[in-house]
């Protein structure tokens, strides 16, 4: 009998609406407490499915008849086993879900996030099983994308949906956590790609500088793109201020936390320049302004309609890493006790400066897990 | 090393290398070594954790060229 599936994106809908759902998850233990799909309302119940080879009869006591129950795996293969022998014990509700956590991690879901001046408009493109978030501006037939995953189709075809051409490219920083697809987009548009020279020293590809104080126009209306010096997370972090509504602040500031500055190995020299572009810098910038993160963490981050975002003045009153007062307190936070860091964090690196040319799979796996970018 | 037997999962993805592990496992007798050849990128962590939680020992593991080589002892 054929089993049922469920698709990344059908489960991530699940999520935003906060739906129940049983989660069994046959991954190893260790990858289970590493790395799972969040939600309030789901129910977890973590069993290997190499435990269940001979029966899923020790299991059957613990599962719901009245709830739906989905089964996931690392790929999608070993979800399907399970699926089928628990269809077969009876069970009617009950579903795989397709290409596991792989694919879980890739899913990328573009929300609105709002019009700007002159008819432009601005999406956020979630990438909600990694946390990861990325931009694209559009404006008068013309599009730019901010911190871009390594998915280049999802993008590529959106701006395809929406008619408009790819004329920039830019990156934040060089990331550590995921693989930037910003280098394959402007190979495949002709846009321009932008990086922030300090942290490009030692890319092995041409690009363009983005330097304090660049404006980027899109379209031939009047939607800058300002961009802000802001070092911390790398020497070269860089903000944006776009429409002058809406500030991105890549791995610098998130909503519940605040980027760490150890991943290119250079925390201690790195931490006041982190204090200095969270307490004086953006401390500069209208409260108005609304903040939009390349992370998230955890799933309270998101706002009821999807998207990861929220003014500047509000998270310089409730997020912890904007106030402490004490630099040494703030010294000992962003320095000791971190996060483990990212998966394959150096391998994604060299990856993104062009030194080392994974192949599609290998690039897969170095991206597993959560991003881990950031101190709260 | 002295092998009993030698599996070859080259080719196979979850959950079928240890499915063929499991199976090969009950051909070989206690303290016997059996060699498994697999080239799934989740086999090393999966193999691992089955062979602790089934009470076999896994003695050694490598990788050349792509396909990662286990040797387990059978506990």
């Amino acid at each position: 009998m054929a089993i049922k599936e469920i698709s990344v994106k059908d489960l991530a809908e699940k999520v935003l609406q906060k739906e129940e759902l049983f989660l069994l998850d046959v991954r190893t233990e260790d990858a289970f407490q590493d790395w799972k799909i969040e939600s309030e309302n789901f129910t977890y119940l973590n069993i290997p499915y190499f435990d269940l080879l001979d029966g899923v009869e020790e299991i059957e006591d613990q599962l719901p008849k009245d709830k739906d129950i989905v089964v996931a795996c690392a790929k999608g293969g070993s979800s399907q086993m399970v699926t089928e022998m628990l269809d077969e014990a009876g069970f009617t509700n009950v579903y795989s879900l397709e290409g596991g956590m792989k694919a879980w991690s890739e899913h990328l879901m573009p929300v609105k996030v709002s019009d700007l001046t002159d008819g432009g408009e601005l999406y956020q493109f979630v990438r909600i099983g990694k946390g990861c978030l990325s931009y694209m501006v559009v404006s008068n037939g013309e599009a730019a994308i901010i911190d871009s995953t390594r998915k280049t189709d999802v993008y590529v075809n959106f701006a395809e949906q929406m008619g408009v051409n790819i004329k920039h490219v830019f990156d934040t920083h060089l990331h550590a956590d995921h693989i930037s697809g910003g280098r394959t987009i402007a190979q495949q548009t002709g846009a321009a790609y932008w990086l922030p020279p300090k942290d490009a020293e030692e890319v092995t590809f041409d690009y363009q500088p983005l330097e304090d104080g660049e404006k980027v126009t899109i379209g031939n209306t009047t939607i800058d793109i300002h961009a802000l010096y802001s070092p911390g997370h790398t020497i070269g972090s860089t903000s944006f201020v776009v429409d002058d509504q809406y500030l991105m602040t890549g791995d610098i500031l998130f909503i519940d936390s605040i980027g760490r500055p150890d991943l290119a190995g250079k925390a201690d020299d790195w931490v006041m320049d982190l204090r200095e572009t969270l307490y004086e810098r953006y401390k500069d910038l209208s409260d108005e302004l609304i903040v939009l993160p390349a992370h998230f963490m955890i799933m309270d981050e998101l706002n009821e309609d999807g998207t990861v975002a929220e003014k500047l003045g509000v998270l310089f009153e409730k997020n912890h890493g904007l106030n402490i007062e004490d630099k040494d307190e703030f010294r000992k936070m962003v320095t000791e006790n971190l996060p483990p860091q990212p998966n394959a964090y150096q391998e994604i690196r060299e990856t993104n400066m062009g030194k080392i040319d994974p192949e599609e799979e290998e690039q897969r796996e170095m991206e597993i897990g959560p991003n881990r970018c950031a101190v709260r | 090393m002295n092998v009993t037997k030698v599996l070859d999962a080259k080719g196979l993805a979850c959950p079928m290398p240890i499915v063929k592990t499991k199976k090969a496992m009950k051909e070989v007798e206690t303290g016997e070594t059996l060699e498994i050849h697999a080239t799934d990128q989740g086999a090393k962590s999966d193999l691992t954790a089955w062979a602790k939680s089934s009470g076999h020992e896994l003695l050694q593991h490598d990788e050349e060229d792509g396909v990662f080589k286990f040797w387990i002892q059978k506990g």
